[in-house]
């Protein structure tokens, strides 16, 4: 973030206005709550959420600033979206509900996404195993045990084309998580698009590609964080001119969060790591209109339900003021915050695993109230093992409930106008905008991260909720309390390992089929490209994938260029 | 032990501790919140990084001369890498070191790690005392095993 003083200057402008007192409310807790306490012998306890704000019993108008209804919560589809970013939301069409899945090989995964297409699909989502993730080929020693795993297997184009087979990808859009070596499966993908002869004008998808957030949390990292963010601008400057539907970024909460933070560090980190991609766009000379509408986000939806509605709601407005404001955004779309949510992975308890499945069905719901784009749920056996295909039914139907027999979605906003949601939308807002001034004054995200502040933050909080569970301030219901003695265990998903010796066998056939000549060639120039800073990357790696250069080969061109990285110590 | 009784002066140093995430993943979480916990229980605490490859940890545990490697896993390939860790152990004789594991370990696979000598194993929304006294227990066995008999 730049060195102004816009945040401390906003910061200011939210807190004061957010200071009016409020008369009613002390009237009514001296001449009415208080005389009922001590009637009846209830002594006042103290409340607070995941953030550690404390709450009051009950809020009223006067906690809202005087120009709230005007200024900050406006209308749906209108600045500053506090209520949503469409004009009628859920009435023109409900939620994607995306169910993040892959795995095995990609045979496996090709077949899977065929499934899905003949049943009406468009929007693809594919999870790769961990190898995939860090960079390594399946034959790598530090992959055994881990092939197609958490999700499908790719160490080379050969892969790629597999998983594509006869899917047209100019009729398709593919949601790839993958963030490290985004830019080798963003390559792969499409060449994949060029052998089938579709432009790349045409093709459409997104690859997370979120480098902040594994320093943060995900911890899925090869080089440092200077080197990744290069690559991230390339990308970022590639697509804009050559594959205008592609998403190149999806700036992630969900892992902030699953590392343990409250529910304002997801909302301050994840913004903050927002406005860094923002200012790098411009940096590298282009117009804030021209990317910030491909910009999307990603959050968790956790288990204090009215906290996970404010947060949506907070960061939908701060987005829109401050790219509005600060990065002198014009375009609406630039302005508006689109995400996906997925429920909690921390709040599902391996102990009587049934009781996930209301967990997650109130999740969802906040995640609507919250206004979401699309929605992934977790199922009821992952703090198991990885989801059987039973209980993935019952999340999925678990969205069809809250989608089609609740009316839920029948109104946009519900809870816009309520005093308590207002109150604490405004109040996640003021410290997140409290966090956006401290992050500065470290010097900016990037630093705070290479220092191990945001790192430290999270872990802090993660042990202190840790703490309150153990001492039964906070409840998780058969962990701490209403424990059962006898856990029957419950059938969980077992992964063959047929996956590594297949994957393993056809890499060997790529090795021994390819133009060793060509590889090598495509493998200096990458490399040449790689220690100019201002050469764009994109078209290299194109070259070195259509050379069946594999997965690995081109990330230890990068891990030998930029190095590798030691993250700071926190503990 | 010269004349068969164990004379160390730091008989009672603290327990010391390596935490490890060997293998790839990055679920580091629980990690840093046993970081904690052990330190505030008064242990000696080591954090191995991330994607420590099985020989670096058992390495670096008799190196810096633990008493306990606790290891992490949250991505279903605990029945490999584990074993590789505890396969490496036995190769090498090393009896004075103690493994103990936790993460996403299904209930079914627990006594297979038992046997090979990866201990306690726990799972999610495990009470951090429970895992802090099996360490103190398991650490115990080891040191006796470095000391020699009493």
């Amino acid at each position: 973030m730049g060195k102004d003083s816009y945040w401390s200057s906003k910061l200011s402008e939210i807190s004061s206005a957010r200071s009016r007192g409020n008369e009613s409310f002390e009237k009514w807790s001296r001449s009415t709550l208080e005389p009922w306490n001590r009637e009846t012998g209830y002594k006042e306890k103290e409340y607070e959420n995941s953030s550690g704000i404390p709450l009051r019993p009950v809020y009223t108008s006067r906690d809202l600033p005087e120009n709230y209804e005007k200024d900050l919560l406006g209308m749906p589809g209108e600045y500053p979206y506090t209520r949503g970013i469409y004009p009628n939301m859920y009435r023109g069409r409900h939620w994607t509900m995306r169910m993040f899945s892959g795995f095995g090989t990609p045979e496996d995964t090709n077949r899977r996404l065929k499934y899905l297409i003949s049943h009406g699909e468009s929007g693809l989502s594919i999870a790769f195993d961990m190898p995939t993730l860090y960079g390594y080929d399946c034959d790598n020693r530090r992959a055994e045990g881990e092939v197609g795993k958490c999700g499908v297997n790719v160490s080379s184009l050969r892969d790629m084309e597999v998983i594509f087979d006869g899917i047209d990808l100019s009729k398709v859009s593919t949601s790839m998580t993958i963030n490290a070596p985004s830019i080798v499966l963003l390559a792969m993908y499409l060449a994949v698009a060029r052998k089938q002869g579709v432009p790349f004008s045409k093709v459409s998808g997104t690859v997370q590609a979120d480098i902040l957030k594994e320093y943060i949390a995900q911890k899925e990292w090869m080089y440092p964080p200077e080197a990744h963010l290069r690559i991230i601008r390339d990308m970022m400057v590639y697509c804009t001119d050559n594959v205008p539907k592609w998403n190149y970024i999806s700036i992630s909460g969900y892992h902030i969060r699953e590392a343990g933070s409250s529910a304002v560090q997801e909302l301050a980190f994840t913004l903050a790591d927002g406005f860094h991609y923002v200012e790098m766009g411009k940096k590298a000379g282009l117009n804030v209109d021209d990317f910030a509408p491909r910009l999307s986000f990603f959050f968790n939806s956790s288990i204090n339900f009215f906290e996970e509605i404010a947060k949506m709601r907070a960061a939908r407005r701060i987005w829109a003021t401050v790219l509005k404001e600060k990065y002198g955004a014009k375009n609406p779309k630039s302005m508006t915050l689109r995400f996906h949510t997925q429920t909690s992975g921390y709040t599902l308890t391996w102990q009587q695993p049934i009781n996930n499945v209301v967990r997650t069905s109130i999740e969802a719901m906040a995640a609507v109230l919250g206004g979401t784009q699309s929605l992934h749920t977790n199922s009821y056996d992952e703090a198991w093992a990885l989801p059987s295909e039973d209980a993935v039914k019952v999340a999925l139907r678990s969205q069809q409930i809250i989608a089609e027999e609740t009316g839920i979605p029948d109104v946009i906003d519900p809870l816009g106008g309520s005093y308590y949601v207002e109150w604490l939308t405004s109040e996640m807002e003021e410290r997140a905008f409290r966090y956006f001034d401290e992050i500065e004054k470290v010097g900016g995200i990037l630093e705070a991260i290479k220092k191990g502040y945001v790192q430290k933050e999270i872990a802090i909080t993660s042990y202190r909720r840790q703490t309150r569970i153990e001492e039964g301030r906070e409840v998780m219901v058969g962990v701490n309390k209403y424990v059962e003695k006898d856990e029957k265990p419950i059938r969980i998903l077992r992964i063959s390992r047929k996956a590594q010796k297949a994957q393993t066998e056809r890499l060997r056939t790529v090795k021994e089929s390819r133009d060793e000549a060509k590889v090598r060639a495509s493998l200096e120039k990458l490399e040449q490209a790689m220690m100019d800073d201002s050469v764009n990357l994109m078209p290299y790696v194109i070259d070195a994938v259509e050379s069946y250069c594999t997965l690995e080969e081109i990330s230890n061109i990068g891990r030998k260029v930029f190095g590798g990285w030691k993250e700071p110590v926190i503990v | 032990m010269a004349d068969g009784k164990n004379q160390s002066l730091f008989k009672d140093k603290p327990v010391k501790v390596l935490l490890a995430k060997p293998g790839i993943d990055g679920h580091d979480r629980g990690m840093f919140v046993l970081a904690r916990a052990f330190r505030d229980a008064g242990m000696d605490v080591l954090y191995a990084g991330l994607l420590p490859t099985p020989e670096e940890v058992v390495d670096t545990a008799v190196n810096e001369d633990v008493d306990v490697i606790a290891l992490s896993l949250l991505n279903g390939a605990h029945m490999v890498v584990f074993k590789k860790v505890a396969d490496l152990m036995k190769k090498r004789g090393i009896t004075d070191i103690a493994v103990v594991g936790g993460g996403t370990i299904p209930d079914s696979d627990k006594p297979k790690l038992e046997k090979i000598g990866v201990s306690g194993n726990y799972g999610p929304g495990t009470r951090l005392s429970i895992i802090i006294d099996h360490v103190r227990e398991r650490a115990a066995e080891a040191r006796k095993k470095k000391m020699g008999s009493e």
